[in-house]
């Protein structure tokens, strides 16, 4: 099931899967160790084993449901995009996955929520590991108020990272298309850059981490039009490399970058499926009238 | 007719008369501050500036003879009270502050112990001496010592420097604690590295103002015993001391008019020594904010 817009980018520049380096992290065990059973109901789809599944996955602020009962599975190096009007709890669901709620007061969590068939919210499961990942870029680009060089280099050398420290920062800069820019200031204060410029820097921090799986909350969402077409066409080169589950308010955002659309409405996932279908021809009729802007 | 000129009747000449007014009235109590702070300064130099000598310095207290006074004892004492208060009172201030800020659940208690810190903050510090007198002097055992009088000066500062910590560590913006996290951080590794350097400036600022306030204090150090006359320079944490705001204390009270001139020139060394401290201070949060620039 290639979709059109996989088509599309068929003979771009791609990056070279032959790059990817060991694994450097301590205590990281090949992808394969993490197959948990896979025999477990509600499958979207069959065919593919999910990095993350969703399991009637209910999430409340104290007595409020921000998601409710939702299922879904995202699956390995494609763009996931969530859409949704505000507050239909798109970003909850993002940050239940790298356990980013934990920090919110009297959050809780409902269901499964699983990755690569390990129970995200189980008792194994450390969220402090989870997210070294399971990597995070924010709406706002909130660089650190370090040098260029600290804000990449911090967390590999927090969580262990035991290769050259100085290549993995080139390599991170240069997989977020922001080496050209930056090489010859490393050393400059990360918050002198501008906006387009830090989100693309709080991406090469994330994925320094080597992570699976990068989820993007907005990220396009307080840049002006040519900052978003970068970071969207860095969006592309890293699905070959990288998991990536993006939120956006921005329907035609989802519509060029993604090959699976998730839309939900109310807390609830109204529909799921791959991206040209969502916005040619939905089987909801909810989701025909947000994507046509009869709401939202 | 123009709804505009119907619905917005009020006059833009009035509006910009009384903000002028407000900007006039801010700045004159600007003024009267400044004023009064020079004047101060202006009259204490004068009428201490017979006795600013070298002698001042190297000349220990004297109720007779005020031509061979000098604050020697009080300046050391002050310099080992500030020293040692701000030995205990930083760590435990900051300590408190970031596990309030940082580690421990909002509920009932915590909201609490806040409440009573702020309310701290507020009591009399010649309450401190008398709790200073029966815990560090009588019951630890201390006796009149410097250690009994820095231990009751952290009493006095510790409310303001745990308030001062927890407002320049909330301050921090919540989305560097997210990034950190995100980045698979500890909450350690969050407050080591991306919390406290951003919350250093303000942290020293309260640190300045808290040992500031102990440089000033004279009522409970009187409280725990300290000497008024003391001929000899403190040599370890354990002696018995006197200390600037006490000797200016006494020399007030005697009639004569040297003694007088002899308190001036004592206040005169007093904020001598409160200016270095509080400029190494501003100047170290100044570098370090200019560093954050570029490391």
């Amino acid at each position: 099931m290639v979709s059109k817009l996989e088509e599309g980018t068929v003979g771009r520049a791609r990056l070279d899967p032959e790059n990817c380096d060991p694994r450097f992290f301590k205590g990281v065990q090949p992808n394969g160790d993490f197959q948990g059973p896979t025999a477990v109901a509600g499958v979207l789809r069959p065919t593919m084993s999910p990095v993350i599944r969703a399991e009637s996955l209910t999430i409340r602020y104290g007595s409020f449901e921000a998601v409710r009962r939702v299922t879904l599975d995202i699956s390995e190096r494609e763009v996931t995009a969530i859409i949704g009007p505000s507050g239909c709890g798109k970003s909850t669901l993002l940050r239940a996955i790298n356990r980013m709620n934990d920090l919110v007061v009297g959050a809780s969590v409902e269901g499964k929520l699983l990755y690569r068939g390990k129970d995200i919210y189980g008792p194994q499961c450390d969220p402090v590991d989870l997210r070294r990942k399971i990597g995070m870029v924010f709406q706002k680009p909130n660089p650190f108020p370090k040098s260029i060089y600290k804000n990449v280099a911090w967390g590999a050398s927090i969580n262990g990272y035991r290769g050259n420290l100085f290549d993995l920062v080139e390599r991170s800069l240069r997989q977020a298309a922001l080496w050209e820019e930056v090489k010859d200031k490393l050393h400059q204060n990360a918050l002198n850059l501008s906006g387009g410029q830090q989100q693309r820097l709080c991406i090469a921090r994330a994925i320094a981490l080597e992570p699976e799986v990068l989820l993007m909350d907005e990220p396009c969402s307080a840049l002006d039009p040519i900052a978003t077409a970068r970071i969207e066409n860095l969006i592309d080169e890293l699905r070959a490399r990288y998991t990536l589950i993006l939120v956006t308010h921005n329907m035609q955002q989802a519509a060029r970058v993604s090959q699976q659309t998730a839309f939900m409405y109310m807390g609830e996932l109204i529909e799921m499926d791959a991206t040209d279908t969502i916005f040619t021809r939905p089987s909801k009729p909810k989701t025909q009238d947000y994507i046509t802007g009869r709401f939202g | 007719m123009n709804p505009d000129a119907s619905h917005f009747g009020s006059s833009i000449a009035a509006r910009r008369f009384w903000s002028g007014c407000f900007t006039l009235v801010c700045g004159l109590t600007t003024l009267v501050g400044g004023i009064i702070l020079l004047a101060l300064v202006i009259q204490v130099v004068r009428e201490g500036w017979p006795a600013l000598s070298l002698k001042l310095f190297t000349k220990f207290p004297s109720v007779l003879d005020p031509e061979n006074a000098g604050v020697k004892s009080a300046l050391f004492g002050t310099l080992w009270l500030v020293t040692l208060t701000a030995a205990f009172s930083i760590p435990l201030g900051l300590g408190a502050a970031i596990y309030l800020e940082e580690y421990a659940a909002k509920t009932r208690l915590t909201r609490w112990i806040e409440l009573n810190i702020a309310n701290l903050a507020g009591v009399p510090s010649v309450v401190y001496g008398l709790l200073g007198l029966t815990v560090f002097v009588r019951t630890l055992g201390f006796g009149r010592s410097i250690l009994a009088g820095a231990l009751t000066l952290s009493l006095v500062v510790l409310p303001v420097m745990i308030i001062a910590s927890r407002e320049a560590i909330a301050a921090v913006p919540a989305s560097l604690r997210s990034a950190a996290f995100a980045l698979g951080a500890t909450r350690w590794q969050t407050i080591r590295a991306q919390v406290l350097p951003v919350a250093l400036p303000g942290i020293l600022t309260g640190a300045i103002l808290g040992l500031s306030r102990a440089i000033g204090e004279a009522a409970p150090l009187i409280v725990i015993g300290a000497l008024a006359f003391v001929a000899h320079v403190p040599s370890g944490p354990m002696d018995q001391f006197t200390a600037l705001p006490i000797q200016i204390f006494n020399w007030c009270e005697d009639p004569g008019q040297e003694f007088h001139r002899l308190a001036a020139a004592a206040i005169v060394v007093l904020l001598g020594v409160l200016i270095p401290l509080n400029a190494v201070a501003i100047g170290v949060r100044a570098w370090y904010q200019s560093s954050k620039k570029v490391l």
